[in-house]
């Protein structure tokens, strides 16, 4: 584990061991089982998010496509008799189609990730609005899918913690993802293109393919991710299903070491970010803060531990440079500036 | 003789390593026109600089309307009417040409708010635009102008400042012959209102044309004036060379063998009515010389499949083949080690055994997962082998020494037995040490059978490093040379289009 995770995970403990002194309720295993809950499905969101930062883009659709496919997707299995495997099937397609789209956009268009994803997280709310002439969509009455249901929403116990289905999905999608990130090539060539996308190039790696990937990743979770949150509502009010969720996202990758410069972030700081934010929700509730606050709350968190991460960071490169300076140069000589404000842009 | 209107006396400038201005003195009268001249590296800028108060000279005196000062601050240059007309504009493409030239300078409404009076900053420069004779109008947007407009408009910015002597690095780099042309008679325009020019420029054709006056400088050092009338390309360069080139040549272990790259009649988008036809062979290094913007570093983008290629034809061991991108360029064992390295040859912030991975990482595969092991071993078998200087392969690249990264950059390429290797501009910023270290390890790897293209602007270099030359003069190969022929007479001859 990072120095930096490791850093965040003390935060995360210190924040719930406050929370859990003034309410012991936080401790109780329904509470710990719901947050939880969130956490599963805020956490594939913000991993999905994280793959298109680490290439220097971003996604602000995430909200959007998550009441597209999240309305899609009940309409396939309550009225249209689509055996949910295949609805999954394509909703999931539905997502790499729309990854494939932004990416594609961003390459080959040049146009900006975020004017892209902005133009994308108006039209798809507008889509979802129209499909259901703005109704809510949920499942009739005695409409009933046990497998479903039980894999999306359901618990297992686990030494007698309900463990909701969501965490073990979360835990997949980490590991693999951990995996692809952090000791794939592939990964290896997210993170090039992320830092310096012409060396990339010039390093022979395909800049292009790896971005457009990415967003094909992002899609794809995001539309997983649909399905997981639409079974777990039941019904999804398209004006306002999923609004703001890419922001969480942003929020936890921010929080888990990703630069919006791209480059940057690892896969469990990501996790542990959507939990810092779930717990921080939680603490809103438990500690009778007025829920109005709420977003005051994250944000005034998320501000100080990006300051502090910053504050470490050029503290750890100064150490680093001042350690290696002595041999290989005259000591006058400074930091060199690109290291400590890392203008990947230009 | 009326007294100077400038005069620079004994001025010296001492970098970490280098003398750039070693006693320089130079003086400038009302409405005359002074051409600088000399090599890449010969202080030309750093003088200009010092003229502009931007860099501080270590000694002498500056003499300016008779007041001695030991140095410039930028307003001072600016109120005394020194003006730069650069060589990159520095100008807002999103601005009109009124509003560029009186950009932070603009006339304002009265009142709290001090909006920009439109009417009166257009009427402002209009007689300039007039003045100088130029196409455009005060309210064109700047991004419609070409090159040659926008320097007019740096032109009329100076004039604005009621600029008094014009400095212009290499004004006509990037323009047509008409074009040039008419800047020659802007020129002689604003000598006969009696203002006065420095222009550096390497085209010796310009500065019989318009100069009253050549200063060429060496190594940081005067080394002669020409007046008018003895202005001859042969007496210019015969001042602009001359310098002690200290051997650095390696002889190769073996004659070369046959042509590996060969390059038939490629165009580049820079110069796309110029065709480059040249061939690199085994166990040689080809330098490839030329000015600054003679379509070199194009070339070689092309060739590695950065940009496309406009015509022509690539053949490897005498087999034609096609490449699109850098990849396809890797796959056949062509690798080009970029002129920035900063920004096109490394990551920086990335450790040094994984910049040397990156480009050949499919390699290093154990289960489908990256062998950071296995990375780490190789990384310090090239640190041993380069001489990379560092506690550890971990540290990130950008931590080291100008020197070591390029040593990195090489290593990327080392790891994976390369065929042709494009060096371009093998040892810019990169200290005299590792600067040897270099040139040893480019002949080890032509004695091993590895065909060199090397593109250099440092003569020295060029001369001491390469088995043969060849040089390039606006998009096209003006000449080559071999080992008999080496001079700096020669190459330079060739290098501003002469034949020797």
């Amino acid at each position: 584990m990072r120095k930096k995770d490791l850093s965040l995970l003390v935060l995360i403990l210190v924040v719930g061991a406050v929370v859990a002194f003034i309410n012991p309720r936080f401790l109780l295993v329904g509470n710990l089982s719901n947050t939880l809950n969130q956490v599963g499905l805020f956490g594939i969101i913000s991993i999905a998010e994280a793959f298109v930062i680490i290439i220097g883009g971003i996604e602000l659709s995430v909200g959007s496509v998550i009441a597209l496919l999240g309305v899609l997707f009940i309409d396939l299995i309550v009225n249209h008799d689509v055996h949910w495997l295949v609805a999954f099937a394509i909703i999931v397609a539905a997502g790499l189609a729309i990854g494939v789209m932004h990416g594609t956009l961003v390459t080959r268009m040049r146009i900006q990730p975020f004017v892209v994803t902005l133009c994308g997280l108006l039209i798809y709310r507008g889509a979802a609005r129209y499909f259901t002439e703005d109704a809510t969509a949920g499942f009739g009455f005695g409409a009933s899918f046990p497998m479903l249901e039980w894999l999306t929403t359901g618990r297992t116990n686990v030494l007698g913690f309900p463990l909701p289905h969501s965490v073990v999905a979360l835990i997949l999608v980490t590991a693999v993802a951990w995996v692809v990130l952090h000791r794939s090539v592939f990964g290896r060539y997210l993170y090039a293109v992320g830092k310096n996308e012409e060396a990339a190039r010039y390093s022979g790696i395909r800049a292009n393919r790896v971005v457009i990937s990415a967003y094909i990743i992002c899609g794809g979770l995001t539309a997983f991710s649909a399905v997981l949150i639409a079974m777990y509502t039941r019904s999804i009010s398209p004006a306002v299903h999923g609004s703001f969720y890419e922001l969480y996202a942003i929020a936890a990758a921010v929080l888990g070491g990703c630069s919006l410069r791209g480059g940057e972030g690892s896969i469990i700081g990501v996790v542990l970010g959507t939990v810092l934010l779930q717990v921080l929700q939680n603490l809103v509730n438990l500690l009778g803060i007025p829920s109005s606050l709420n977003f005051a709350v994250m944000g005034t968190v998320i501000l100080i531990g990006v300051l502090a991460d910053q504050y470490l960071t050029q503290r750890g490169r100064r150490a680093k440079a001042a350690k290696e300076r002595p041999e290989t140069e005259r000591p006058e000589t400074k930091i060199p500036a690109p290291l400590l404000d890392r203008a990947n842009a230009e | 003789m009326p007294e100077p209107f400038l005069e620079l006396v004994d001025i010296s400038k001492t970098y970490p390593g280098v003398v750039a201005l070693d006693h320089v003195g130079l003086s400038v009268s009302r409405g005359e026109v002074i051409a600088l001249i000399g090599e890449n590296g010969a202080g030309k800028s750093t003088l200009m600089r010092v003229l502009g108060g931007v860099v501080e000279p270590d000694r002498g005196v500056i003499r300016l309307e008779g007041v001695e000062r030991q140095s410039l601050t930028v307003a001072d240059a600016i109120k005394a009417g020194i003006a730069f007309v650069h060589q990159e504009l520095n100008l807002f493409d999103n601005l009109d040409v009124a509003g560029n030239v009186y950009i932070g300078r603009e006339p304002v409404h009265g009142g709290l708010l001090k909006l920009i009076d439109r009417k009166r900053l257009h009427a402002q420069v209009r007689p300039l635009l007039d003045r100088l004779g130029a196409d455009f109008e005060a309210d064109a947007p700047l991004a419609e102008l070409s090159i040659a407009q926008c320097q007019l408009v740096e032109i009329i910015k100076a004039l604005s400042l009621d600029a008094r002597l014009v400095i212009m690095d290499e004004p006509t780099s990037s323009l047509t012959l008409t074009e040039t042309g008419r800047l020659m008679r802007v020129i002689e325009g604003l000598k006969a209102d009696g203002v006065s020019i420095i222009f550096i420029t390497h085209r010796l054709n310009e500065v019989m044309q318009c100069a009253d006056r050549a200063v060429v400088l060496r190594d940081g050092r005067m080394v002669g004036a020409l007046k008018r009338a003895e202005l001859t390309p042969a007496a210019m360069i015969r001042l602009m060379i001359g310098r002690d080139l200290k051997s650095l040549y390696l002889p190769p272990a073996a004659p070369p063998g046959d042509s590996v790259l060969e390059i038939v009649g490629a165009v580049t988008d820079t110069y796309p009515d110029r065709a480059v036809s040249l061939s690199v062979r085994r166990g040689e290094i080809l330098g490839l010389a030329g000015l600054v913007g003679s379509g070199r570093t194009e070339l070689a983008r092309a060739i590695f499949g950065i940009d496309p290629l406009r015509g022509g034809a690539i053949k490897l061991d005498g087999e034609p083949i096609r490449i699109a991108t850098p990849q396809a360029a890797i796959e056949h064992g062509i690798y080009l080690i970029p002129e920035d390295r900063k920004s096109s040859g490394l990551l920086l912030d990335v450790s040094i055994a994984e910049n040397i991975s990156l480009p050949d990482l499919a390699s290093y595969l154990r289960f489908w997962m990256v062998d950071t092991a296995r990375e780490t071993e190789n990384a310090e078998r090239q640190r041993e082998r380069l001489n990379i200087r560092t506690h550890d392969v971990a540290t990130p690249v950008g931590l080291l020494s100008g020197g070591n990264q390029q040593k990195v950059v090489l290593a990327k390429w080392l790891s994976m037995r390369p065929k042709v290797l494009i060096f371009d501009e093998p040892t810019r910023g990169v200290d005299v040490g590792a600067k040897t270290e270099i040139y040893d390890m480019l002949r080890r790897l032509t004695n091993a059978g590895v065909a060199i293209l090397m593109i250099s602007s440092d003569m020295e270099e060029v001369i001491g490093v390469s088995d043969r030359i060849a040089v390039m003069h606006e998009g096209a190969i003006s000449g080559f040379l071999d080992r008999s022929q080496f001079s700096e007479h020669n190459v330079l001859q060739l290098a501003v289009g002469h034949t020797v």
